[in-house]
């Protein structure tokens, strides 16, 4: 029982993260109906700018860890946007009202570029970190011994998770630009008539969705330690991989199957073969769409005939 | 009402959630006729069509179909393009659904999907490219040829269904269907956007397929013109439910059609009627 | 490499207007790279991560983009507005269209001349296979994507399917190639139906994420089942092809002892050009008689429109199933011959990357076009050997290249569609008509 309540705690980090990623692809989709492949390479990205910020930091002498987070933090949101907003610029934009391939291959195109951009910047070894987050409390302790712990990254991740959920639920529901991307997604020549901004709103989301990811990159810095430049598209599939399992276009899908995904890795590596645990994951996917063609919490289509 | 009915519909319910789009609704429809389903705008005429032709499955309610030879076929039984294939009933849409990228030609061929699937011994014999394929493919380019030459195409047989005007795209896809060689024809407002003429075009067109073919027709049609010229019988529609039934002389004459056409009530379609007369 | 929303004028833009743009441009790039380009990381020799500045770098990439930005304005503006219909007189049209034509027999001729006007050049023979792989790849993913209308980012799983089976039945039954030839068809077909099942009720991103993970678990699978498959050290010693029982080795019972000639490696080399020319050529031939059968049809008529399809009586369950293992099982024949080539298979041939590509070559081929596919595997493969001097720059160029292949052709090479059956004209649909199916 207490090994299996570890279990859960580490799952559910592990789907946070995959969570905050998969919200990415889930406004895309819900806006433009198309897969960002590129949104994995936008996580890694703001993994590496925390890496390279956090390193500026320490080495000027820093030392207040509250402070170098929050700096990291911004900085990689910041930095991680715009390059959310110049990959829409360049690879999306031109291919709006085109051919649906056509800027989905554009996406996968984009998705090599920035692999192998941080690759030939960074170099292809993977860059480990020290642990900047020590120390964690003893939930319970076994009569065998086995002790549950909660570490203080994993607090860390999951309250910024559940923060930045509610700031953007809040934002979605309630700010002007909210409106818009709901007016965006319901039919983007009326939103236009009615006077939104459509290219603008477009842009903001796929900006809102790199600075996710971004906080998804240090996150996963933060919990493992490391980043290395073909970390986007193992955790992208992972994270599109969730957004469909909850529904593509919903928001708390996405969070519901990163989640959903990140328990079902955890619990298999824990249990069965670690080797097998993305086939469990895929899996699980795919028996999950046979019945749920839609997802967990996805509209379910309907066949206007 | 007794003669012989191609399809009677029992008592027929369609909900969808706590909408409830059909209301038990019962009618029929006679063979080697044409009955037509009128009704204002969300009467749930389309919704019936659905289930007749298989796209939604009924809440409740029978649909029996019976084709010439007496073969008995409950459609509520049957789904999806079985109801084509096995019970041969064949339907148009409301807002066209030809295959624009396919030409006119080619639209034709693929109605006769089945049959052709058969003559080419399931894809094999045409791989080959077998004498008897060969011959059945002819046959079909033929009656397809003919279906063109019907509908005033042939000269545009070659051309993509996408490019062709509305008008003629509305007569390919009733081509389309009669490809199929249905025993019931279910066409969901075929007149709708065309001109004067191109209406009576259609109804020209609707009578000799009743008529040469015997194939009996069912027809949804706002077009009252088109609807009082042709239709045999005319059932009508409202909120779900039958309101009244009858030849197109009866129901001009009914004041609840009147009422629900005007959404007055009775008394008011009847005072209407009569300063009209 | 970025620049700022369009502002439309009828006026060219003058200068300070380009000036502004490219600043802005600059100043993009400035902030993206500031960090990536402008600082490098990396483990220092106590194994600690250091960092080092590159401010020159940095500096370099923002005047690239700096001038880069003026040089596109100018270029769009010496090009004219987006969207002009440029005049091309009647003459020109007919000279165009005859040499369209032309295009396809004078390539068939020349990629059968290939291996005797290079016959010494085994760099060019070997590209020649490798594009032809492509092309043939290109050609059976095709059949799912461009005709029937069905993403699949998953056609490399099928490629695998067919290498690990050809490379598993000879290495340990001893099955020669042409018996293992169409049993990896079978088997990668039988893959093809199994993955159509869960896919049948699917649309566009489902199938897409779907197809992307059965692509995944058919290679994570053969890297963890290590008994079976060897795992990520892969099948070492796979046979080599013979000529119907007659082996190209330069022993006795060798074909070249055989024909009185002198044993040359090169001998294997044209002989698997010629093999995967005609398995290629196969898969052509096949699929321009399917499109004009029923089945091809329905294929088309489904990426056209499901809902007509199933009013027409069409049944649209076996129809997606026979296009996926069509489709699969030409990939499984592209993947027994990539083993037999090889001699030796691992999973690092079957990623996504390859999956990627095919759909690329298919998608920037025109979707359907048997030659545009052809061609867009010529460029998509010839071009990448183009870069092989860029190394590590290779990918970067890929990538961008893919982008700005899409946007400069969209709907692909060949833009039209050809009929599967005429009256009187055989003339080619615009391929704006066409459909691109729920994929």
């Amino acid at each position: 029982m207490d090994y299996f309540a570890q279990q859960l705690i580490n799952g559910l980090v592990l789907g946070s993260i995959y969570g905050l990623i998969a919200i990415g692809y889930t406004m895309v989709y819900g806006i433009v109906g198309m897969i960002n492949f590129a949104h994995g390479d936008i996580f890694m990205i703001g993994g590496f700018i925390a890496l390279i910020t956090f390193l500026i930091l320490v080495s000027f002498g820093l030392t207040a860890i509250p402070l170098i987070l929050l700096i990291v933090l911004l900085v990689s949101m910041a930095i991680t946007a715009l390059y959310g907003w110049t990959v829409e610029r360049i690879a999306y934009r031109p291919l709006r009202h085109s051919f649906r391939l056509a800027p989905m291959l554009s996406a996968i195109g984009m998705s090599f570029v920035l692999t192998n951009f941080s690759q030939v910047a960074q170099g292809a070894r993977v860059k480990p970190v020290p642990p900047i987050i020590t120390g964690g409390h003893t939930l319970h302790e076994g009569p065998d011994g086995f002790v549950v712990q909660l570490s203080n990254i994993q607090i860390i991740v999951v309250i910024t998770t559940v923060v930045l959920l509610a700031l953007f639920t809040w934002l979605v529901s309630s700010t002007r630009l909210g409106r818009d991307m709901r007016a965006c997604e319901q039919d983007q020549t009326m939103a236009s008539l009615l006077g939104v901004d459509v290219d603008r709103t477009i842009s903001m989301t796929f900006v809102i969705g790199a600075a996710l990811a971004a906080v998804a990159g240090m996150m996963y810095l933060l919990y493992y330690g490391l980043v290395d430049f073909f970390m986007g598209f193992v955790a992208g599939i992972k994270a599109f991989t969730a957004a469909v399992l909850g529904g593509i276009g919903s928001l708390p899908g996405a969070m519901l199957g990163g989640l959903l995904i990140g328990l079902i890795e955890t619990l298999w590596s824990a249990y069965f073969s670690v080797e097998y645990k993305d086939v469990a994951a895929f899996s699980i996917l795919i028996v999950v769409l046979i019945f749920l063609p839609t997802g967990l919490l996805g509209r379910p289509e309907v066949e206007k005939v | 009402m007794s003669g012989d009915h191609i399809l009677s519909v029992d008592r027929l319910s369609m909900r969808f959630g706590g909408i409830v789009a059909v209301n038990d609704l019962s009618f029929n429809a006679e063979r080697r006729k044409i009955t037509a389903l009128i009704g204002p705008n969300g009467a749930g005429k389309t919704t019936v069509f659905n289930c007749i032709t298989g796209f939604y499955k009924p809440t409740s309610g029978a649909m029996r179909l019976v084709h010439d030879d007496g073969h008995a076929i409950q459609l509520e039984r049957l789904n999806d393009f079985r109801i084509s294939k096995l019970a041969r009933v064949a339907r148009t849409f409301q807002n066209i659904r030809l295959f624009p990228g396919m030409t006119a030609l080619e639209n034709l061929m693929v109605a006769q999907h089945n049959a052709l699937m058969r003559a080419s011994g399931l894809t094999f014999l045409g791989l080959i490219g077998a004498p008897s394929w060969r011959k059945a493919e002819q046959a079909a380019i033929d009656l397809a040829q003919t279906w063109l030459d019907r509908i005033g195409l042939l000269d545009r047989a070659d051309d993509a269904a996408g490019n062709l005007p509305y008008g003629d795209q509305r007569r390919l896809e009733i081509a389309r269907a009669m490809c199929t060689q249905p025993a019931l024809l279910c066409l969901d407002e075929p007149a709708a956007g065309l001109n004067a003429r191109e209406s009576a075009a259609l109804s020209e067109l609707l009578l000799s397929i009743r008529g040469d073919q015997g194939t009996s027709i069912l027809l949804i049609e706002h077009d009252m013109s088109v609807v009082m010229e042709i239709s045999d019988h005319v059932v009508v529609m409202d909120h779900g439910i039958k309101i009244a039934e009858g030849t197109p002389q009866q129901i001009r004459d009914d004041p609840k059609v009147i009422a629900a056409y005007l959404g007055a009530d009775e008394e008011e379609a009847i005072a209407v009627m009569e300063s009209g007369t | 490499m970025s620049a700022p929303p369009a502002v439309q004028t009828s006026r060219a833009p003058g200068a300070a207007f380009i000036l502004k743009k490219a600043l802005i441009s600059a100043l993009v790039a400035l902030v993206l790279f500031s960090l990536m380009i402008g600082v490098r990381t990396d483990a220092g020799p106590d194994g600690q991560l250091t960092y080092w500045t590159r401010f020159g770098d940095l500096a370099a990439m923002v005047a690239t983009v700096f001038g880069g930005s003026i040089v596109l304005e100018l270029l769009r503006q010496w090009w004219g507005p987006v969207g002009t219909i440029r005049v091309v007189p009647p003459a020109v049209q007919s000279t165009l269209s005859l040499a369209g034509r032309l295009v396809a027999p004078v390539l068939l001729v020349f990629t059968f001349l290939v291996p005797v006007l290079f016959y010494n050049e085994r760099y060019i023979l070997d590209l020649g296979i490798l594009v032809l792989t492509y092309v043939m790849l290109g050609w059976g993913l095709n059949v799912v994507v461009g005709l029937a209308g069905l993403l699949d980012l998953g056609y490399v799983a099928f490629y695998a399917v067919g290498a690990y089976s050809y490379a598993l039945l000879a290495t340990n039954f001893g099955l020669s190639f042409w018996v293992c030839l169409p049993l990896a068809g079978i088997l990668a077909a039988f893959w093809g139906v199994l993955l159509g099942f869960p896919v049948l009720r699917l649309r566009g991103d489902y199938l897409a994420i779907v197809t992307l993970a059965f692509g995944e678990i058919i290679r994570l699978v053969i890297i963890n089942w290590q008994s079976l498959t060897g795992g990520p050290n892969g099948v070492t010693g796979i046979p080599r092809p013979t000529l119907f029982g007659i082996p190209l080795t330069p022993g006795d019972d060798g074909l070249a002892a055989m024909l009185g000639i002198e044993f040359s490696p090169t001998h294997r080399v044209v002989f698997l050009f010629y093999l995967i020319l005609a398995l290629a050529l196969l898969t052509n031939w096949v699929t321009i008689r399917l499109r004009r059968l029923p089945i091809g049809r329905a294929w088309e008529a489904l990426r056209e429109d499901e809902v007509a399809c199933r009013a027409l009586g069409i049944n649209t369950t076996t129809t997606k199933l026979t296009a996926f293992a069509t489709g699969a099982m030409f990939g499984g024949f592209a993947g027994a011959f990539f083993a037999t080539r090889q001699g030796f298979i691992s999973p690092e041939s079957f990623t996504f990357h390859e999956s990627a590509l095919v759909l690329a070559i298919v998608v920037l081929g025109g979707m359907g076009s048997q030659l545009g596919v052809a061609l867009a595997a010529l460029a998509m493969i010839g071009g990448f050997e183009l870069f092989r001097g860029l190394e590590q720059y290779r990918m970067l160029v890929f990538g961008m290249a893919m982008v700005l292949l899409m946007i400069w052709r969209p709907r692909g090479l060949i833009g039209h569609r050809a009929p599967t059956v005429f009256l009187k004209t055989n003339q080619a649909i615009s391929s704006d008509l066409v459909k691109e199916g729920h994929g």
